[in-house]
């Protein structure tokens, strides 16, 4: 993408038909950290990394309880994200207000895409800088959305945004099909998977990651530090689940020693170098 | 031409009693079930306590649509509290709050009398009793509502809260255990029912303690 005489405002379309400056907004989330997010028929599981901006800062809050049936994972613009949880969180409370019971997710959506195409249609604005993975759990089921700046919302089964989320949906895209079907613990196993894939060699600990879960009778809450770190050791020790193609093999292979290695001297602290 | 005068209020009372005590470590909130409107009764198993936070729990008589509006009111300033500072309003703050809604609508007043009862920060009993547009004051114990003036002289004379303005400053609490408490809740609601229409049916106990929170229920007399 470069500049050129049609993005300096998001009122001018270019002779392509695009509005470049949505479609800059849509890099803001790329240069985020990753989020992913899945669901099964029951639960929604939304993880993210944390990256903080110097070793001596505290990283940024990127999932955000919306309702007890609702959570939200960000990417981009976190102050922009933060302001839209607020508006959704006011919505759930209003809804909830009004007609005693709890506000199905697709609504919620589609009232976050239109917020988010008025910042696409006025001179004076500008569009938000965030792409937003929408869990929930409804009448109709759990369900995975992600809201971008453009104004669109898609559906998922699981979804990743963010830096290097490109290897995280590779992965999911591999095991999505059995998602639905599975159990709680698993679908926060293939999670912590999709995570890893994200953090392209470095070393996964809790500290990295923040893993939340809503499902049916248990409302959207984060998942403590120590819980997260024993479901890193369990499946660092076990060695990484064989996946159903060749590519994977070396990385089992390298994850075998490397945990052996580990195991012995210091749990948890197995190089993850590949 | 002679002013007019309404011939529609806005309000009606529901009747019914309210009745918190403070403890050391413990707090009792009861309240009647029973609703009437004028002379008749609309049902005898209606709730006025509803628990706004983990250790705040209000009781209300009066007009029990107001009631209702003024908790539901409560419960979504209570929601957005938690989100944006992670943990539950504490009884205090909850207090205010109260006082805040009720004299936001000084000029169209929620018809209902309150009295809140928890746990403050220190674990110590808290009761805080209200007018209908927010003057407040926290107390030892309190009652509202049709049979609170036959229940707070009663309550004056066995809970000898020593006065506020009094050196050193004591404890508003009462040194009563908490089924002792509970006892005289029984008490003040037995007598009540006696003289007051608009109480009886069945009275409902909230007591709210370290170890969390417990409803019990008592009958009364259904005349």
């Amino acid at each position: 993408m470069f500049r050129n005489q049609y993005d300096t405002d998001v009122t001018t379309w270019s002779p392509a038909g695009r509005l470049f400056q949505v479609e800059y907004a849509m890099e803001a989330v790329k240069q985020g950290s990753a989020a992913i997010g899945l669901r099964s028929k029951t639960h929604v599981v939304l993880a993210s990394v944390n990256k903080a901006s110097s070793e001596l800062s505290s990283h940024q809050k990127k999932i955000f309880k919306v309702d007890d049936h609702i959570g939200v994972a960000i990417a981009g613009l976190t102050a922009d994200g933060r302001v839209l949880s607020r508006y959704m969180r006011n919505e759930c409370i209003n809804y909830s207000y009004t007609y005693e019971s709890p506000l199905p997710v697709g609504r919620l959506v589609v009232q976050l895409a239109d917020k988010a195409q008025v910042c696409t249609q006025r001179s004076w604005k500008r569009p938000y800088g965030v792409g937003l993975l929408v869990g929930g759990l409804d009448e109709s089921g759990a369900h995975l959305y992600y809201n971008c700046p453009s104004g669109n919302y898609f559906e998922y089964q699981a979804f990743a945004i963010g830096s290097r989320s490109q290897a995280a949906k590779t992965y999911l895209e591999r095991k999505f099909e059995s998602f639905m079907d599975s159990s709680r613990e698993d679908l926060i196993k293939d999670a912590l998977f999709a995570l890893r894939e994200t953090l392209q060699g470095e070393k996964m600990t809790s500290s990295i990651c923040t893993i939340s879960i809503l499902g049916a009778g248990e409302a959207f809450h984060v998942l403590d530090q120590e819980t997260v770190q024993r479901l890193i050791n369990e499946f660092e020790v076990v060695g990484e689940e064989p996946p159903a193609n060749e590519a994977a093999a070396p990385d089992a292979e390298a994850a075998a020693p490397g945990a052996a290695e580990g195991a012995a001297p210091d749990q948890g602290a197995a190089p993850m170098d590949i | 031409m002679p002013k007019q005068q309404a011939n529609w209020s806005p309000y009606d009372n529901n009747g019914g009693t309210c009745v918190a005590i403070a403890g050391a470590d413990y707090c009792v909130i009861a309240a009647d079930t029973r609703m009437s409107t004028g002379y008749s009764i609309l049902t005898r198993d209606y709730s006025k306590i509803i628990q706004l936070a983990d250790k705040s729990v209000m009781a209300s008589s009066g007009f029990q649509a107001d009631v209702r509006a003024l908790q539901k009111v409560l419960a979504a300033r209570h929601l957005l509290y938690q989100h944006q500072h992670n943990k539950q309003m504490s009884c205090p703050a909850m207090a205010q709050l109260l006082s805040n809604t009720l004299y936001f609508k000084r000029f169209f007043p929620y018809y209902s009398f309150n009295v809140l009862g928890g746990l403050d920060s220190e674990g110590k009993g808290c009761v805080f009793t209200y007018d209908a547009v927010g003057s407040y004051e926290r107390v030892g114990y309190s009652a509202q509502g049709s049979g609170a003036t036959l229940i707070t002289p009663f309550l004056d004379n066995q809970l000898k809260s020593p006065s506020p303005l009094l050196l050193p400053a004591k404890d508003a609490v009462t040194p009563l255990s908490e089924i002792e408490a509970i006892d005289l809740v029984k008490t003040c609601f037995a007598s009540a029912t006696e003289r007051d229409i608009y109480t009886g049916d069945k009275v409902e106990m909230l007591v709210l303690n370290a170890s969390g929170i417990r409803r019990e229920f008592m009958e009364l007399r259904k005349d």
